[in-house]
């Protein structure tokens, strides 16, 4: 077992969902602990004060410009990380922070949220709210594989993470209006329902074979958009479905 | 990869269930299969394509009885958007083992559900039985309709069956009229969105089947994947299939590869052709977005 890769959490304007979206791989994250990844920098979860070097940087939430820590700390993990990932809708795309324009409680003051990628350069997107368990047991483990693993694992990491640094070269804005703009507009969506059950707060129904986005119900998180199987397709990988599916369960077990 | 897929086996193959035969397009492969694996405990329920609220407009439902299985038999010439109901599925449903069917395209979506479950929460590992059926283009159900309607002169709640073979699309009415349009006259309706899909045979099912290549009321059966390979020795094996060899039955394995050939080279040309259909202001010219390159 080669030497493990760091992975901290910076969390800036988010809920903690995507905190605890990490927790829910249950066994599954003591194994990631156990074998692929120490935690080097995370809120409760790691008693660090101080934003540490690390491997991967996932951050949570969008920054808020008023709050000069949060600027700093985030430039601070970009310049101390070699992966820094937008982990969530807020840190990719703002997120329901999109719709904040102050006078709230406790802090009326802060007004200014950007998604993340609007102030430090961000390498990989994953985007939805809350992110999935498995998604970022993915990452964790292609992140592994990139940094530790063999000329035949780095390959098929790079493959793999791909898209999704795609993805984040792709532009900080999401909304359900992808659907229309990027997918139906362009003349690619075949009506396979996938951003409908995508969704997580059901914004999107599918009205004769096509979606329909209730726009007002939208939160711009993003995941309909990345899961469509028109947003990408990559064949290198998916070709290789059981191949790749069996890799990563037999690396948790 | 191959255009017809990776696959461990394919054969031809039709139901033994005489009630699933009366109801099913062809085989009855899909519907005998997900019934099998319904009684066997390899999954709880299987997303199909329900009946909806209008006569062939499909509406996705989970399945989870073989009555069930029979009201979602045969095909309609419209998509059902079973992805719709993945979550679903595992949460208000409560199913640990998803059965889902789908056209290549849905289950392409399928499989990038499971390996980038970015808005999917714990939905990958309780896909338990990918099955796939062959499909050369989809139609809205507002085109099913001008087809029915307008040009095979027939309203859509009297049709018995719709069905597409050797060049014609055919409409089976109740009261045993029978009418057909060439099937090149549909081209103009076909969704845009198949104007650039790859596959033919769904490729990345656990099992693939469809009517081509094998004789009338007969199934082609590709068996992909480890997992679809051990669910069609149990079903062989408990009898609930009639098979024969490929090299058996006319017209054979070459027509399913050119059917194949044919959907994937033209469409290759039409994504490549996106590439270049505008112009740039430098004369160079413009593309379209290509998901096969980025999102």
């Amino acid at each position: 077992m080669a030497e493990k890769i760091s992975i901290g959490e910076l969390h800036l304007s988010g809920c903690t969902g995507c905190l605890v979206t990490l927790a829910d791989n249950y066994e599954g994250l003591f194994k990631l602990l156990d074998d692929y990844a120490d935690l080097a920098y995370a809120l409760t979860l790691v008693d660090v004060r101080h934003v540490p070097e690390m491997d991967v940087c996932l951050v949570e939430g969008s920054c808020c410009l008023d709050d000069k820590l949060s600027v700093e700390e985030l430039k601070e993990a970009r310049a101390k990380s070699k992966v820094l990932v937008a982990y969530g809708g807020c840190a990719a795309y703002g997120n329901i922070t999109r719709f904040c324009r102050g006078g709230q409680w406790n802090q009326p003051g802060h007004e200014a949220y950007v998604p993340i990628s609007d102030v430090v350069d961000v390498d990989i997107f994953l985007p939805s709210c809350p992110p999935c368990p498995q998604a970022v047991r993915n990452v964790a483990v292609m992140a592994y594989l990139l940094l530790r693993g063999n000329d035949e694992q780095k390959k098929l990491a790079t493959a793999y993470l791909t898209p999704l640094m795609q993805l984040a070269q792709r532009g900080n804005e999401a909304c359900g209006c992808d659907l229309m703009y990027d997918v139906i507009n362009q003349g690619l969506c075949m009506g396979c329902g996938t951003c409908a059950g995508t969704c997580p707060v059901r914004a999107i129904t599918m009205e004769y074979g096509k979606p329909n986005v209730n726009r007002d119900l939208c939160i711009k998180c993003g995941a309909c958009y990345a899961q469509c199987p028109r947003s990408w397709f990559n064949f290198d990988v998916m070709n290789n479905y059981e191949g790749v599916m069996d890799a990563i369960r037999g690396a948790m077990k | 990869m191959d255009v017809l897929g990776n696959y461990k086996s394919v054969i031809a193959a039709r139901s033994t269930d005489r009630d699933i035969l009366k109801k099913s397009q062809d085989g009855g492969i899909i519907t005998t299969l997900f019934a099998y694996a319904l009684e066997e405990g390899i999954i709880d329920g299987a997303i199909v394509a329900g009946p909806g609220d209008e006569p062939w407009k499909p509406e996705p439902m989970v399945a989870t009885t073989k009555a069930e299985l029979l009201a979602a038999a045969g095909t309609r010439y419209t998509i059902s958007p079973n992805l719709a109901l993945i979550k679903e599925a595992t949460r208000s449903y409560g199913l640990d083992r998803v059965g889902i069917v789908g056209v290549p395209c849905q289950v392409q979506a399928v499989r990038k559900a499971q390996l980038y479950p970015i808005g999917l929460r714990d939905v990958d590992d309780k896909i338990a039985l990918v099955l796939g059926i062959f499909c050369m283009e989809n139609l809205s159900y507002q085109a099913l309709e001008a087809i029915v309607e307008d040009h095979c002169n027939q309203k859509m709640e009297s049709v018995r069956k719709m069905d597409i073979g050797k060049g014609k699309f055919t409409v089976y009415t109740e009261r045993g009229a029978v009418s057909q349009m060439p099937l090149k006259l549909i081209h103009k309706y076909v969704q845009p969105g198949c104007h650039v899909c790859l596959d033919y045979v769904a490729n990345l099912a656990d099992i693939s089947s469809g009517s081509v290549g094998s004789p009338d009321g007969w199934s082609t059966v590709f068996v992909r994947s480890t997992k679809g390979n051990t669910v069609w020795d149990g079903a062989i094996k408990a009898g609930l299939f009639e098979t024969k060899p490929m090299d058996q039955v006319k017209p054979g394995l070459d027509t399913v590869k050119k059917l194949a050939t044919d959907k994937i080279t033209k469409n290759q040309k039409n994504v490549d052709a996106r590439k270049t259909v505008g112009l740039k202001g430098d004369g160079t010219p413009k593309g379209l977005r290509n998901p096969y390159e980025s999102p």
